[in-house]
């Protein structure tokens, strides 16, 4: 449907947000991919993320990769600043532009084949760093564009379109994640829009890195039988073990929760995150038991989704570097530069 | 091809040679004896890891501090501890101060390369040694003299600790070719107190061992040589090295890039290039630190490998930050791709390749000019950039500041081909001068209030006359906002698979690189009346190529000088090559790159320009550049028909 051009007219029902933008300010152009693609399902969600938070377009810079998922960034948003970089190396880009302005918000926007694969050491130095940065990760279990290889993330014994299995292991990014000391982790699937918005807003709010995995099928190459990435199957093994919501600073007190039904997590801006339904015995602040929980129940072929890891506490990039407030790209040039006089004295140093 | 003459004497070096055979204290003809007054060199041979180092580059800026024109060439291995390691050092009252391999003197402190070491020494030359063990019969020659001092044996009854009796022999033999040479013991005394203010325990023992060393060769040997130094200048202040630093060229562009404003750095460890980033780190440290608060002004960030360390300079470029990395051959071969992506989605970069010796791994602690090719067309599809070539650390410095202008003027990556002599070893140049007008040239970056006054912005549209269209930061505003892509684009920036639209983009990016031949800096061109045929070089050839030049002339042979400092090549270099029908092109590569690339990118024709290569790794010596030259012109005259 790439030909059409997406209509300008506007739905004087909309609701404005506080910004006074209505969620079609947050839209982007219109997709060219697959009719019924996944990825088009989390671009509406990030997009009413966005909406809901009370976002400035300008102030957020998406960047993506390649690949399927890395086009989608075109697709929300068109009021940001947007760059689609070159295969795997998103991560380090976008690393570099949060290093030189640290005002803005950040999302990355990914698939399987760009971060496990070709990126993954990208993307898991970011995860060590703590870039503050809201990671989506778009799985689908195949390379769409060159049409239908396995990717890293396809699972052992996985039927591609042609029947042959998949005889590699799979990369869970999750459990990777969880490994090299990720502080936001989540899953979900691009079907569950009622728990990819939440999962996304508090990814948004996060202070470092948020890793949001999403199930995305692949309606062309991956959708068929003896696939465990198609919609079939995601909708039948996806078990929401965890429910979260994000309460902003001046929204606390109107949240209607039952009583000693909610655990709280405090964020870095004075928000909440609010876990409505955990497992028995669950603590999502408990790294290893969040890893021993999803290998006892990824065994079993359930795909475990929802927010699954939250520490709040971690010291994201410029914390660790105790960057100043102001975005570096933003300094005067006169406090930067010593000046003659101070390079004559230094260079006493060289006699 | 010129083969690399590591240890032979070159049989076009300066001076006559001397008669063979005479022995220590023998007499050499007078005039022999006043040309080394400040007029040679010697070697230092060391085993690595043993504090080696810091005693000779004490003994290195002792002379510059006497103020002798001097250079010191570290050859040292990839190692740690164990590995053998030399120290080169050339004074010379004139200031040619390249390279040389003809030795005066080689201090033999490494049994294990003795032999190689000994048979460096020139005819009637000396050999200073441990003599705590006797030296082998074999290493004896005839021709030179050998000074033996105990050092492992006096270090041994003077000093307690195993560590510092190891150390100390190092110190011991600056003493001793204190006295040998004539250096000034109050220089000496001078630099042990500044060195180690803090540490008074260490200043004791190092005064010591330099004393023992010094007095042991005061009773045993006739000091000073006539191979001596002696102090120029006369009155303070008025001595070559006056108004001269002794600086690497790794820390100068550190420098550059501090006073450029660069704020965010991004890299993976390298040699030759680490020191960039280690004397930028300590520079932030000292003037970018607020001091209350202890918040810093810049982001420093050891990347995980090339590809990211450039992919977080060129984010950082993206959003409006000063940003750059410094790396050598093997991560630029990594760079390439992101490289690309920089030049097509015309993003500011400013990347230092410090050249070691390749291909793959190659040998990393050895110097070459092997990346210019590389460079100038580094990645896939059609692509050009911008090369700049200091060939000392103070154009490193002006360089650096430069590279960063040009970057944000013409949004594009900048390329600084310093190498691993420049980087890595001490240099004598003019202090280093700032002007407090300078101010950062931002290139066209829309404001939001200029974007308020558009009706419409369009990323790569309208150009300017450089060829060159606006680009906005994010964050600045909505209407400002455009997609980044490294994918096929058109004017405006929209996706396209157009071939004329693709092509109008590609060729305005051909007509801004083919602008920025005016603002690289230009060649050096020396022009001298009766030259007969052109010297075209690049980088740290210089020295060796200028002093080449001179002794070429001195029999007669005369020839014109050009050092290609920027690419894409300016006017200047077109017209001295349309000018002379014979010239000379030296570099260190196997290939004549700069020859190629010339050939390539002006219309000079093949056949006028004659390869003067040296690749081995070491820095570039006169006495090659006279040697092939000579050589060439006279294989050349035999062709001509008579």
């Amino acid at each position: 449907m790439s030909y059409i051009k997406k209509p300008s007219a506007r739905n004087p029902s909309l609701r404005p947000n506080a910004l006074g933008l209505t969620v079609r300010d947050y839209e982007g152009a219109m997709s060219t991919l697959c009719a019924g693609c996944g990825h088009d399902s989390i671009t509406a969600a990030i997009t009413r993320a966005f909406y809901e938070l009370d976002v400035a377009p300008h102030m957020v810079a998406k960047l993506s990769g390649i690949g399927c998922s890395s086009k989608t960034p075109t697709y929300f948003l068109s009021g940001a600043h947007g760059f689609n970089s070159a295969h795997g190396r998103m991560p380090a880009i976008l690393t570099g532009a949060s290093a030189a302005n640290r005002d803005l918000i950040y999302i990355g926007v990914s698939g399987d084949g760009d971060s496990l694969s070709i990126g993954l050491g990208q993307m898991s130095h970011a995860i060590r760093r703590n870039v503050d940065a809201l990671y989506v990760l778009e799985n689908n279990g195949v390379y769409g564009l060159t049409k239908g290889q396995f990717s890293a993330s396809a699972d052992p014994g996985s039927r591609s379109k042609h029947g042959e299995p998949n005889t590699q292991q799979a990369i869970d990014p999750v459990l990777l994640a969880l490994s090299l000391g990720a502080t936001f982790v989540a899953r979900s699937f691009s079907g569950d829009k009622g728990q990819l918005v939440p999962i996304v807003k508090a990814g948004l709010r996060h202070r470092g890195f948020a890793l949001v995995d999403v199930i995305s099928p692949c309606v062309t190459f991956n959708d068929h039988e003896g696939s465990t990435k198609s919609y079939r199957y995601t909708r039948g093994h996806q078990e929401p073990i965890v429910e979260a919501d994000l309460v902003p600073p001046a929204a606390e007190i109107t949240a209607e929760y039952a009583a000693g039904a909610a655990v709280d997590v405090r964020m870095h801006d004075g928000g909440i995150v609010r876990f409505t339904k955990i497992p028995e015995g669950y603590d999502p602040g408990d790294r290893d038991a969040v890893v021993a929980y999803l290998r006892a129940h990824q065994s079993t072929g359930a795909i475990p989704t929802g927010l699954l890891y939250l520490d709040p506490s971690g010291s994201e990039m410029h914390a660790a570097n105790r960057t100043v407030a102001t975005p570096l790209a933003q300094l005067p040039y006169e406090s930067l530069c010593p000046g003659a006089a101070a390079l004559d004295a230094l260079q006493r140093a060289y006699r | 091809m010129l083969r690399e003459p590591i240890g032979e004497t070159p049989e076009a070096s300066a001076g006559a040679a001397p008669a063979r055979g005479p022995e220590a204290g023998d007499e050499t003809p007078a005039r022999e004896d006043a040309s080394r007054v400040n007029r040679f060199a010697f070697k230092l041979a060391n085993v690595n890891g043993t504090g080696s180092a810091s005693a000779n580059s004490l003994l290195m800026q002792a002379i510059f501090r006497m103020g002798i024109p001097v250079s010191g060439k570290n050859l040292f291995p990839s190692n740690i501890q164990g590995l053998p390691t030399w120290y080169e050092i050339r004074v010379d009252k004139d200031g040619y101060t390249a390279r040389t391999a003809r030795f005066d003197l080689v201090v033999a402190m490494n049994a294990e390369t003795y032999e190689d070491d000994i048979d460096e020494v020139r005819p009637s030359g000396w050999v200073l040694f441990d003599s705590s063990w006797p030296l082998k019969q074999a290493f004896l020659r005839t021709d030179v003299s050998f000074l033996g001092v105990p050092y492992a044996k006096i270090c041994t009854e003077n000093f307690a600790e195993a560590r510092e009796r190891t150390l100390m022999k190092n110190i011991a033999y600056v003493g001793t070719l204190a006295a040998l040479l004539d250096i000034d013991m109050g220089v000496v005394e001078d630099m042990l107190r500044e060195k180690f203010a803090a540490k008074p325990k260490l200043m004791a023992s190092n005064a010591k061992a330099i004393r023992l060393g010094y007095d042991y060769a005061k009773e045993h040997f006739a000091c000073p040589l006539p191979t001596r130094l002696e102090a120029m200048g006369g009155p303070p202040g008025a001595s070559p090295t006056a108004d001269k630093i002794l600086i690497t060229g790794n820390t100068a562009t550190a420098l550059g890039a501090l006073y450029a404003g660069a704020t965010v750095a991004a890299w993976y460890p390298i040699t030759p290039s680490t020191s960039v980033l280690d004397a930028f780190t300590e520079l932030c440290e000292e003037y970018r630190v607020d001091p209350e608060t202890k918040e810093r002004r810049y982001c420093i960030l050891q990347a995980e490998d090339e590809l990211a360390a450039i992919g977080m300079v060129i984010g950082a470029g993206w959003n409006g930050a000063r940003a750059f990395t410094a790396t050598s051959g093997p991560g630029i071969s990594l760079m390439s791709e992101l490289v690309g992506l920089a030049y097509y989605a015309e993003i500011p970069a400013v990347i230092v390749d410090v050249q070691r010796v390749g291909p793959s791994t190659g040998m990393p602690t050895r110097t070459q000019q092997g990346d210019i090719l590389l460079c100038a067309y580094a990645s896939h599809g059609d692509t050009k950039h911008i090369l700049l070539f200091p060939a000392n650390p103070e154009e490193c410095f002006h360089f650096t500041v430069r590279a960063f202008d040009l970057g944000e003027r013409f949004q594009t990556p900048v390329f600084v081909l310093s190498d691993l002599d420049i980087g890595m070893n001490d240099w004598v140049v003019p202090r280093l001068t700032w002007d407090d007008s300078y101010r950062p040239d931002r290139g066209r970056v829309l404001s939001r209030e200029e974007l308020d006054a558009l009706p419409k912005y369009f990323r790569y549209s309208p150009e300017d006359w450089q060829g060159v269209a606006a680009r906005t930061l994010p964050g600045t505003s909505a209407k400002g906002a455009f997609f980044t892509r490294g994918s096929g684009h058109n004017k405006l920036g929209g996706y396209t698979e157009r071939p004329d639209e693709y092509q109008e983009v590609m060729d305005r990016l051909a007509r801004k690189h083919w602008t920025a031949r005016n603002f690289v800096p230009p060649a050096i061109v020396e022009t001298r009346p009766n030259a007969s045929f052109g010297v075209v070089t690049v980088g740290s050839c210089d020295l060796a190529v200028r002093e080449a030049l001179a002794e070429l002339a001195t029999n007669g042979i005369v020839g014109d000088y050009l050092r290609v400092r920027g690419f894409p090549f300016g006017p200047e270099i077109e017209s001295f090559l349309r000018r002379h029908d014979r010239m000379f092109v030296v570099e260190q590569n196997r290939d004549g790159q700069l020859r190629s690339l010339l050939t390539l990118e002006t219309g000079v024709a093949k056949s006028q320009l004659f390869s003067v290569r040296a690749y081995g790794g070491l820095p570039l010596q006169a006495a090659q550049v006279v040697r092939e030259i000579v050589h060439q012109i006279r294989e050349t005259e035999k062709e001509r028909p008579a």
